[in-house]
């Protein structure tokens, strides 16, 4: 009843974002729309650091669309020095700034239902969570799908942490426009894209191995 | 906002062809609306046959292979590296895919919509040109369409686009032409051009050039008695003239003279006839920018007395062709020239060489030359290639007749090195006792090797067969001809030897990044322009041409021109056939004026994409014509 009463005061946007939700999710890897995302942020705490950029594209039919995608920077109250070096981004740059809320509202308004996917997902999806709170909303409802750990799915891969760097040189993906929110979420786009490719030679994949997130075991 | 992942799909495109010369908002566009496909190795892209995909592809990464399969065979027709387009053709044309794609290597290739590049297309010309020549490549006959001959010259047009423009040379012209007004008397006129010694006055009305007396007026229209000397100059000027601006190079006010048949142009502030006169260029003022006139080379040639002299002037013949090359003049011109100087030089350390020697030559003798030379197809200093024949002598009188000659041979073939034209390293030369001959053993010399052919004996074939005289008796050199053909006829078998070796070098496929692929996949970085692509098609024309029985053409050009009188049906080959010389030839020359060697070799890496297009364009008659004599002489059973 509680939960009812809250929805009611949602805003728009949000409505809208829920909305998207009812439609059926067509569950195989062809026909579901994948964003592909990154976030650049002041720092690593995903309560204490804000979020810098937002770049997404996405992917359909394993094809990356340019025309569907995402870039968007968010105006700084919080302005950490050590990490500017890494983006580039300035707190008063050039380039067109947002609000935070505004920010992730035409986020929201862009992801609809996709599927999430993030190089270390876990993330990012906690940033993009914690400016929900801030803006008192729910948490993300959209699936998401680890690259790090999808890669984990290849045979014969163990260890725990793999930085998109490496990957990069393992799969043979030029790394332009790096640490930018944009460059890092094509770079992971094509990452995805070849790793699900080296799966299917691998094995068969089923939507729904995308999304375990035990180890290798978990496909059959 | 801000796109940085299609600023980077912006940033790859506009380095390639066609999206070089689209507008920046036109690639933009292009760029947004990409479509990113990953391919692993081996994958298809599409099928033979398959219905055309909305979108055609640029590889990005990686290398597309395109496929035609003919019953069970795949023949692999080309390989499509970083920035090639493909899959276009049949968006365009709104047919079946002709070919199928499959990766060679994991790519990563952008698929742009056809119906962006559609609406690009009617805005600017250039890019539907370029599309056109790039489709000339790959369809089946291109030369059924009859605008084949324009594509090459599309791909020509875009390339002047990029080329620097200090390439051209701004024209000069004088500053201070000679002017009276049209009220002046014809008599009065012809006075101040005397006077300041022109062969040309104009006539200004309020500055602006409404026309112009020259030599040739006076000469036509007053020395005959048609106009009165007291006449005023309206009566007798040409009117109106051709006025061009002051940014005009040489090879435009050259063709503006040929197209408008006149010797002068006058030059105005912007170009048009109601604008101030500031200048008149002729004829003469632009072969004096060119530096060297051939005609004036041929004279100072004709006066030469030391070989010193003929050095120079072969130098001099360099820069001739290097600017000749550059103003884009026809390579036919241009190679009938180099060749006239080129025979005139030779012709000189001959005349030189019999003065040196202590006796007149003691029979009539015939000066040969041969291979690139006996073509007329010579351009760059290359080795020389001659040989010499003498008139039959009884056997008592044989041994001091070859001494002579030989003696003779040596001197004249070591004033031809000093001028430029090294030794033939295979020593193919008159100085040679086995190429200085009387008639009857040069006779006996073909004979046997149209008779009892080997691989050797049809190489000599093919670099003699080729001999043109160059000084002394013709006669000697018919009796030649007649008796060659004589041996064909009762040897027919030959003609398909001769055929086998002109199918020895197939053309490459195609190119792919800094490689040449060959026909059986083999990848070389250095093309080898001579034996690869213009000696099949050269060999291809003698072989045509003797089979016709004529011999009086050497040139590869005019021998395809006279196939195209007895074979009308196969015209449209024949024409491919020397638009795909032309451009051979030009090339070479280019390559080898550019490295300053004899552009044999060409470095692929130095090629730009439109280059590389360029003689892919002209590999496609090759394979053609090495089709029609495979079938014409029954070649694969002889294989």
């Amino acid at each position: 009843m509680w939960n009812w009463f809250k929805h009611k005061n949602y805003p728009d946007f949000w409505k809208e974002y829920l909305k998207t939700f009812k439609i059926k999710q067509p569950k195989s890897i062809e026909k579901t729309r994948f964003i592909v995302f990154d976030t650049e942020t002041t720092g690593l705490d995903t309560v204490k650091d804000r979020i810098l950029s937002i770049g997404a594209i996405a992917i359909t039919n394993g094809i990356i669309d340019v025309a569907d995608n995402f870039e968007i920077y968010l105006k700084q109250d919080e302005f950490n020095t050590d990490t500017v070096e890494i983006h580039g981004i300035l707190k008063e740059g050039n380039i067109e700034k947002f609000s935070e809320e505004k920010a992730i509202e035409y986020f929201i308004n862009y992801l609809q239902n996709a599927v999430l996917i993030a190089h270390h997902a876990a993330f990012d999806v906690k940033m993009i969570n914690a400016a929900l709170t801030r803006m008192n909303l729910p948490k993300l409802k959209n699936k998401s799908i680890d690259t790090g750990i999808l890669y984990k799915k290849l045979d014969g891969k163990t260890g725990n942490h793999f930085n998109l760097d490496a990957l990069c040189k393992e799969f043979n993906i030029p790394k332009h426009d790096r640490h930018t929110a944009s460059g890092d979420a094509f770079i992971t786009a094509l990452l995805f894209l070849k790793i699900i490719s080296k799966l299917k030679k691998e094995r068969t994949v089923y939507y729904s191995d995308l999304f375990r997130t035990t180890n290798n075991k978990g496909l059959i | 906002m801000k796109n940085t992942i299609a600023e980077r799909i912006f940033d790859f495109l506009k380095d390639f062809p066609p999206f070089d010369i689209l507008t920046k908002e036109q690639l933009f566009l292009i760029a947004a609306n990409v479509k990113v496909v990953y391919v692993e190795k081996d994958r298809v892209v599409f099928k033979q046959k398959e219905l055309p995909h909305e979108n055609f592809y640029i590889v990005k990464d990686g290398a597309i292979g395109l496929y035609r399969t003919l019953d069970l065979d795949s023949i692999l027709v080309d390989i499509c590296d970083e920035g090639d387009i493909f899959g276009l053709r049949p968006l365009v044309q709104n047919d079946h895919y002709l070919m199928s794609a499959k990766a060679n290597e994991e790519s990563i290739l952008y698929a742009i919509s056809v119906e962006i590049l559609k609406e690009i297309i009617q805005s600017n010309d250039k890019v539907s040109k370029f599309l056109i020549a790039s489709f000339s490549t790959n369809i089946k006959t291109p030369y059924a369409n009859n605008n084949y001959g324009q594509l090459f010259a599309n791909v020509d047009t875009l390339e002047g686009n990029n080329t620097n423009l200090s390439d051209f040379q701004t024209a000069e012209y004088s500053k201070n032409p000679i002017t009276c007004n049209k009220k002046t008397s014809i008599k009065e006129a012809a006075l101040i051009m005397s006077s300041n010694r022109v062969g040309s006055i104009l006539i200004v009305e309020n500055k602006n050039p409404i026309g112009i007396i020259t030599d040739k007026d006076l000469r036509l229209k007053i020395a005959t008695g048609l106009v009165s000397i007291d006449e005023k100059v309206d009566q007798i000027m040409s009117s109106p003239v051709i006025t061009v601006s002051d940014k005009i190079t040489t090879s435009e006010a050259q063709i503006a003279m040929l197209k408008h048949k006149i010797t002068h142009l006058c030059i105005t502030k912007d170009g048009t006839p109601n604008s101030e006169l500031c200048g008149i260029m002729s004829e003469h003022d632009i072969v004096v920018l060119q530096g060297n006139n051939p005609s004036v080379l041929i004279k100072e040639l004709k006066r030469a007395k030391n070989i010193e002299t003929l050095r120079y002037i072969r130098q001099k013949t360099s820069k001739l062709l290097k600017g000749y090359i550059e103003q884009k003049i026809p390579i036919i011109f241009i190679s009938n020239i180099i060749s006239e100087i080129t025979s005139a030089l030779t012709i000189k350390a001959i005349e030189l060489s019999i003065l040196e020697m202590e006796t007149k030559p003691p029979v009539k003798f015939g000066w040969l030359a041969l291979g690139s030379q006996g073509r007329k197809e010579q351009l760059l200093i290359t080795d020389q290639d001659n040989a010499l024949v003498f008139e039959n002598v009884f056997d008592e009188d044989y041994k001091t007749t070859k001494d002579y000659f030989i003696s003779l041979s040596k001197k004249i073939t070591n004033k031809l090195n000093t001028i430029g034209f090294e030794y033939c390293p295979a020593n193919m030369m008159a100085s040679n006792p086995k190429f200085c001959l009387s008639v009857n053993e040069w006779k006996n010399k073909f004979n046997k090797w149209i008779t009892q052919p080997s691989e050797k004996s049809i190489m000599m074939c093919t670099i003699f067969f080729d001999y043109d005289l160059v000084y002394g008796n013709k006669k000697l050199v018919d009796k030649i001809s007649k008796s060659i053909f004589k041996s064909i006829k009762s040897y027919e078998i030959f003609l398909n030897f001769l055929g086998r070796n002109a199918l020895i070098n197939p053309p490459p496929l195609g190119f792919f990044r800094q490689f040449l692929v060959e026909n059986d996949g083999a990848h070389k970085d250095q093309f080898d322009i001579k034996s690869k692509a213009l000696m099949p098609l050269i060999d291809a024309a003698r072989l045509l041409c003797l089979s016709h029985n004529l011999k009086n053409e050497n040139n590869t050009i005019k021998r395809y021109v006279n196939l195209i009188d007895i074979e009308p049906q196969n015209k449209d080959l024949y024409l491919s056939c020397i638009d795909a010389f032309k451009i051979l030839l030009r090339f070479r020359t280019e390559q080898g004026l550019k490295h300053n060697d004899s552009g044999r070799y060409i470095d692929l890496k130095n090629l730009s994409k439109s280059e590389k297009l360029k003689l892919k364009g002209a590999f496609k008659p090759i394979k053609d014509i090495q089709e029609l004599l495979n079938i014409r002489y029954n070649l694969s059973q002889m294989m």
